[in-house]
């Protein structure tokens, strides 16, 4: 199996419920999301869409309905529901401890085991 | 003792143990001898039976699972009030805080868990307390006895049994809770804003979305300030924030600790003929808060002991709340996902609500409220992961249903009291329509409409007359189709609008539960249609929901194709000034504004800004007093004026500063959908008046009211309100106008689409010649704008909502294999 990648990002409390934060990572930015069963799903930021950007939408059951043009995504597997047809990526999310943490392996090759810091912002 | 046998000791005399014996003992009574080591002075009693202690219920001996008298027949020596100070497996003995030392072969470790304390200034006040044991219970009573007010931070299980408990003792009592529902970790939404409304009915004050910020007192406990300011005196503060495991003891003497003592599926913990069991215990990454796994664990552990088979896999938890009146049950995982369907089934007279989430053609997550009758029916099913698929259709109302059934549209209608108002614009009460209906044998709704006028006016209530005809004459009467508002529900959003007035409906929960939404918390369709409508009904108390609002409103700004704002100041009827012009320039330059652009509204638009930055471009803007153009808002945007008599050789009035003034009147309360305005000095019409929502044509002997024109998807001319004489007599018929569409448009239709549905000589009778009605309008609409009238940009100029911009930073990178 790929070794798992996992970055700290926020603190559970950080996102607000049925609300998103932004996570500008290494080039890209990825999506943050909580529903409102405090389950937290991340998934590339960029509607497969047009590129809208997924974290400023509505956030309903485990779903975001894109700012832009109105697409319905699903946060557990990035596809486009109904008729659209498309995909973003998804994130492996765990939470420990109130610290939600995503798996960024598709991101960065393999590294030693160990801890290391790298600048991540989220907003 | 006798020798030769082995020698079991255990750590801890709580509920997981005590049942732990019970099985040893029946099976092998002889095998071990047995001592126990407990911290607190006295025998085993159940726990749970606390809560009915401090109601007054129960007494301590009541609730004594195992007294003296067990401990003697059966040859286990209890040490009462005998900490253990600490375990050395390197020679197998564990050390009193007395400092004796007692030799094991086997040894558990139960030490149960403690109540987590959040560490804000003043949590070691006298008069702070928590809720584990029955100390805490007496010190409690004590407190109470003087009657007073007591906080109860966390509204969880036990937060709110001890709430409930004080108030039984006479306490005025107030639980605060950092989520935005109560128990959200055992219910959802839906079930969390019932369990609020009844414990809310019982006089607990319950106050969601609130992070304690610090206790105050000199010696002892005086108020609890929340993070928004808010201060609640009171003299106990019970802290019930969550429980973590004690597992300090075994950590100390080098076993496997993660959140709690690491156990394999034997109860072994990583040390040799060492045993944990219990909630210090963490079985495959979960560790348990509840009874029921620790009797399934103790059951293991009896068995290892006794070198029998079994092991422990795990356990599905259910959680009820010991609250008198208050019946609720969850169980399982109920969280939404892609592979997940739901079934609610809401019955709002009766109170209840129940959900049930199913997984293929199993049952995975189930949250009752009010009905609890089946619950361990459902919580078998789930339990046993049984197929059902072919009772699925009846599934939700329980075991004993037998037959079809479909939860019965009207059924919000027919709750209805006898003197609800059905019609606003007559008067006309529920009971009077059904009496006409009997009385005169009426048929058809024009028979209705003019017999009690009901619906004859601006028909928004056409709905709810047409379901009263069918609730009294059968099925005999056919209603017209009405296209519901979504998918969530079979009700139109007339019918939405006046049953929140009807049934004083004020929070979208609470519109979902009464009106019997079939999901479980809406769409995003209908959540920012219902917002709108709550925040027009209730401006001075509804909290608006900001997650159920677009992007736009939310930050206040326009969001664009490549993710960046725009931001348009307001520019009062078009007017500038070199300071505003200057103030502009400086922020293009200061934040390199892509692009900036003179907009079909008369503004200025500064495109391209990145979300970071809004804060601080609004702060810069707002210093030569520009404030929020709402380009974004279902609400006014802009007013179009021309120069009027002030430059102009035609001009027949101020059309500028009527403009201005009709602006700085109008902005701010949030519409069905954007409005926009504009005021011409005379017929020539250079302001464009007559394709506006609302236009205003200055002339000679006064001012042309228009209304209901378009120019966007549509091109539409306006149609003439009438003619008044005063510019204070425009600002106040169009106050007026403007509330009358409030609180009849439907969520995202222009005034010109909610003109032609109710009828362009209803709207200019009830404005132009009902004085009183008018009058009443004009009141209603300056009584929302009290409140909506503050700038955003300031507000977030300084703060409010920073996490919506600010980026986070430094966090640590984590490679796991
Ligand atoms: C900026 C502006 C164009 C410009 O560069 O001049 C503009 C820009 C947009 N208009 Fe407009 N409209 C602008 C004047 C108009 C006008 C003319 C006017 O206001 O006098 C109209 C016709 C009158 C009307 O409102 O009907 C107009 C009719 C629309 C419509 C069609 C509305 C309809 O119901 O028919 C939409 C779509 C909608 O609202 O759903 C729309 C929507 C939009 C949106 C907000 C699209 C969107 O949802 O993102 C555009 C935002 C662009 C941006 O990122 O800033 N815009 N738009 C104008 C801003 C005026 C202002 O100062 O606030
Ligand atoms: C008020 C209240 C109401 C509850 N209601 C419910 C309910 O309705 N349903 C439900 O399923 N669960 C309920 N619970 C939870 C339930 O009581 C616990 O899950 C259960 O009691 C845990 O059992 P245990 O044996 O693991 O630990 P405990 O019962 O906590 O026993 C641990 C014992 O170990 C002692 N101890 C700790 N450290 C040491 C040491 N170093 N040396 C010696 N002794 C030590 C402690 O003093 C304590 O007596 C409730 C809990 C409370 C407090
Ligand atoms: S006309 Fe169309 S493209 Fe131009 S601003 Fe309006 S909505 Fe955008
Ligand atoms: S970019 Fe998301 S719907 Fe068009």
């Amino acid at each position: 199996m790929k070794k798992q990648h996992w970055v700290r990002v926020a603190q559970l409390a950080d996102i607000p419920v049925r609300g998103a934060r932004r996570l500008k990572y290494q080039g890209t930015t990825i999506a943050l999301f909580r529903t409102v069963d405090n389950t937290v799903y991340a998934i590339g930021d960029q509607c497969p869409h047009k590129g809208g950007p997924l974290s400023q939408g509505i956030v309903h059951d485990n779903c975001v309905t894109c700012p832009l043009h109105n697409w319905v995504i699903s946060l557990e597997t990035g596809e486009a529901q109904g008729a659209d047809e498309g995909q973003v990526s998804v994130y492996l999310v765990k939470i420990e401890e109130d610290t939600v943490l995503i798996d960024v392996s598709n991101h960065v090759e393999p590294e030693p085991a160990g801890i290391q810091s790298i600048p991540v912002s989220i907003s | 003792m006798m020798e030769g046998k082995e020698k079991l000791l255990i750590i801890g005399n709580g509920m997981a143990p005590g049942r732990m014996l019970e099985y040893l003992i029946a099976e092998d009574s002889n095998r071990y001898s047995i001592e126990i080591f407990n911290a607190e002075p006295r025998v085993n009693y159940n726990r749970l039976m606390l809560s009915p202690v401090l109601t007054g219920e129960k007494k301590y001996t009541d609730i004594i699972t195992h007294d003296d008298h067990w401990y003697e027949q059966n040859n286990i020596k209890l040490h009462k009030a005998t900490p253990i100070a600490s375990i050395d497996t390197s020679v197998k003995t564990i050390t009193t805080s007395k400092g004796e030392t007692h030799e094991y072969s086997k040894l558990v470790i139960a030490t149960g868990s403690v109540p987590f304390v959040i560490p804000v200034p003043g949590a070691d006040l006298s008069g702070v307390m928590v809720y584990r044991d029955l100390d805490d219970v007496d010190n409690m009573i004590k407190a109470a006895s003087g009657g007073g007010r007591a906080v109860v931070i966390g509204g969880g299980l036990l937060g709110l049994e001890a709430a409930a408990g004080l108030h039984e003792q006479g306490m005025s009592v107030t639980v605060v809770h950092l989520a935005d529902t109560l128990m959200e970790k055992q219910l959802d939404s839906a079930a969390g804003f019932l369990l609020k409304e009844s414990m809310s009915e019982k006089g607990i004050d319950i106050i969601t979305g609130a992070n304690t910020q610090q206790i105050v007192g000199s010696e002892t406990v005086s108020a609890v300030v929340l993070e928004d300011g808010r201060q609640i005196d009171c003299e106990l503060v019970v802290m019930a924030v969550g429980i973590k495991p004690s597992a300090g003891l075994a950590k100390d003497a080098g076993l496997d600790v993660h959140r709690g003592i690491v156990v394999d599926d034997t109860l072994l913990t990583s040390e040799k003929d060492v045993y944990a069991l219990g909630e210090c215990v963490e079985h495959n990454s979960v560790v348990y808060g509840l009874v029921a796994p620790l009797y399934e664990m103790a059951k293991v552990l009896a068995s290892q002991l006794l070198q029998q088979p079994g092991q422990y896999t795990g356990s599905t938890t259910s959680a009820k709340l010991k609250v008198s009146g208050v019946d609720l049950f969850s169980a399982g995982d109920f969280l939404d996902n892609d592979r997940r369907e739901e079934i609610v089934l809401r019955d709002a007279k009766e109170g209840i609500y129940k959900r049930l989430v199913i997984e293929g053609d199993k049952l995975c997550g189930i949250v009752l409220y009010g009905d609890t009758a089946d619950s361990a029916w459902y919580f078998d099913l789930l339990r046993r992961g049984e197929t059902i698929t072919e009772f699925r259709d009846t599934l939700i109302f329980g075991q004993a249903y037998q037959g079809a059934g479909l939860v019965d549209p009207s059924a919000a209608v027919a709750a209805l009291p006898d003197d609800a108002e059905i019609c606003g614009c007559n008067g006309i009460c529920k009971s009077s329509i059904v009496e006409s209906i009997t009385t005169h044998k009426l048929s058809t709704l024009d028979e209705v409409r003019s017999h009690t006028k009901a619906s004859s006016s601006c028909g928004t209530c056409t709905g709810l007359v047409e379901q009263l005809m069918s609730l009294t004459l059968g099925d005999t009467y056919q209603p017209s189709a009405i296209t519901p508002m979504c998918g969530c529900t079979g009700l139109g959003h007339d019918d939405v609008r006046r049953l929140i007035r009807t049934h004083s409906l004020q929070t979208i929960p609470a519109v979902m539960q009464t009106l019997e939404w079939s999901s479980s918390c809406g769409c995003a369709k209908c959540r920012p249609a219902l917002n709108y409508y709550l925040v027009c009904e209730w401006p001075e108390h509804y909290k608006d929901d900001y997650q159920s609002r677009f992007i736009n409103e939310r930050v206040h700004a326009n969001i664009q194709k490549d993710g960046t704002f725009s931001v348009v100041p307001r520019m009062w009827g078009g007017m500038t000034s070199a300071d505003e012009l200057r103030a502009i320039a400086d922020v293009v330059d200061k934040f390199n504004v892509p692009a900036v652009k003179v907009t079909g509204g008369q503004r200025i638009d500064l495109l391209g800004i990145e979300k970071e930055q809004l804060p601080e471009v609004w702060k810069d803007l707002g210093k030569v007093g520009f404030v929020s153009g709402h380009a974004y808002a279902k609400g006014l945007r802009t007013v179009k004026t021309c120069v009027g008599d002030t430059w102009c050789r035609f001009g027949t009035q101020d059309s500028t500063g009527l403009g201005i003034r009709l602006e700085k009147t109008l902005w701010g309360s949030w519409t069905p959908a954007k409005v926009k305005l504009a005021v011409s000095g005379c017929p020539r019409n250079c302001a464009e008046a007559t394709c506006k929502d609302i236009g205003v044509i200055c002339v000679d002997s006064g001012y042309d009211l228009h209304f209901a024109g378009a120019a966007g998807l549509d091109i539409k001319g306006t149609e003439v309100l009438g003619h008044v004489s005063s510019e204070d007599e425009v600002v106040s018929h169009i106050a007026a106008l403007l509330q009358m569409y409030r609180e009849q448009g439907h969520y995202l239709e222009r005034i010109y689409k909610w003109a032609r549905r109710v009828g362009v000589d209803v709207v200019k009778q009830q404005i132009m010649d009902d004085e009183s009605n008018r009058n009443q309008l004009m009141a209603r609409f300056f009584a929302s704008q009290k409140v909506a009238q503050v700038d955003p940009w300031e507000q977030r100029g300084k703060g409010l909502h920073a996490y919506e911009f600010a980026p986070l930073k430094a966090t640590k990178l984590q490679v796991v294999a």
